[in-house]
């Protein structure tokens, strides 16, 4: 079955989880621009980090025959840093000639602060300026539910489409809201401290399956990005078609990145051959 | 041994991800219009044995003790 990671950190991973990706169905990786696990002090830093996913990653996937699309920000945590941000702002149109970049994320909030809110909003409307898709990270834990209100109420005083917007890690309490007011949503598979492939089967029975992508966010840190296989067993084993799952973890994908004119990987549909028995003749 | 902060330090996040999936299990169940089964009340009691802040410290004995077939 092919299967598209539309969040995915390969920057953090190695070779072998494209080589074993590849093998289990992967066709596609979108690698947003996110935290290194600690704070960056220069904005040349973040010019060369988004060349790296957007110029050398592609090419590291084509190896293994996967596609690899990227995108830029300031991410939600060092977005805290405003004066760095503005500066790292400043850089990031240039990546939007990019042929392999299709949007600004993830952004958002971490801690829900004022600072996170300037930039979350200035790189909204930067985005909506350059027709580019938006990907917004919500807040971990306990932070999640103030986070992913906040940043409805941010976005609802914007000038953007809901159908462009992809607001990511939601989870029970978080989902239907978003749902609610238009945008994509996205279930988070992470070890510990996200969602579980049984639970994002749950979500997806109980709210269905449109406007919504399921991925893996596999980073540096303890997370898996075989978790979306196991997510298309459990869909599986509860009974749901191959269609269904298609649906799910590669068409929603081309749908809503497909909105962005350098995704070019269309939906896929499962077509039953005919088969004309060979008449066996005798010898 | 670990100190009674660092147990929390180490095993919360595990803990709360674990009970998340019980409690997304019995929604699930719920939501499929159950209506109850033994291993659901053993469940049930299990949960019972969890929420006593005074039960003792060998709560998994006290379980697997719950889950074992009688005699």
């Amino acid at each position: 079955m092919q299967i598209i990671q539309p969040h995915y950190h390969a920057i953090a991973r190695t070779a072998q989880d494209y080589e074993k990706m590849a093998m289990s169905g992967v066709v596609a990786v979108c690698e947003p621009a996110f935290w290194a696990g600690f704070d960056r002090k220069y904005a040349g830093t973040f010019v060369d980090y988004f060349r790296q996913i957007s110029e050398f990653e592609p090419t590291r996937a084509a190896d293994y025959g996967i596609r690899h699309f990227s995108w830029v920000a300031m991410n939600p945590k060092e977005a805290e840093n405003t004066t760095l941000s503005h500066e790292v702002l400043e850089q990031m149109p240039q990546f939007f000639q990019n042929p392999n970049v299709i949007g600004v994320g993830e952004i958002g909030f971490h801690k829900t602060t004022r600072n996170e809110e300037e930039i979350f909003q200035a790189q909204v409307e930067m985005a909506v300026q350059h027709h580019q898709l938006i990907l917004i990270h919500t807040p971990h834990l306990g932070d999640k539910v103030r986070g992913t209100k906040r940043t409805l109420e941010v976005l609802a005083g914007l000038n953007v489409d809901p159908e462009r917007v992809w607001i990511d890690h939601v989870e029970e309490h978080t989902v239907k809201a978003p749902l609610d007011a238009g945008y994509w949503v996205g279930f988070t598979l992470y070890p510990i401290t996200k969602c579980t492939p049984k639970r994002a089967v749950d979500m997806i029975e109980m709210y269905g399956r449109e406007r919504l992508l399921v991925n893996s966010s596999a980073d540096w840190g303890p997370s898996d990005p075989f978790t979306l296989q196991e997510c298309v067993m459990e869909l599986r084993r509860r009974g749901h078609s191959v269609q269904d799952a298609i649906e799910i973890f590669h068409n929603n994908p081309c749908h809503f990145l497909g909105q962005s004119p350098k995704w070019d990987i269309k939906p896929v549909r499962l077509e039953e051959i005919e088969v004309e028995r060979p008449v066996l003749t005798p010898r | 041994m670990l100190a009674a902060d660092q147990v929390l330090d180490q095993y919360f996040l595990e803990s709360r991800c674990q009970l998340i999936e019980i409690a997304a299990m019995l929604d699930r169940y719920d939501r499929a219009n159950g209506d109850g089964d033994e291993r659901l009340t053993l469940l049930y009691k299990a949960l019972e044995i969890l929420s006593e802040r005074g039960a003792g410290d060998n709560r998994a004995e006290q379980l697997l003790n719950l889950f074992t077939d009688p005699e």
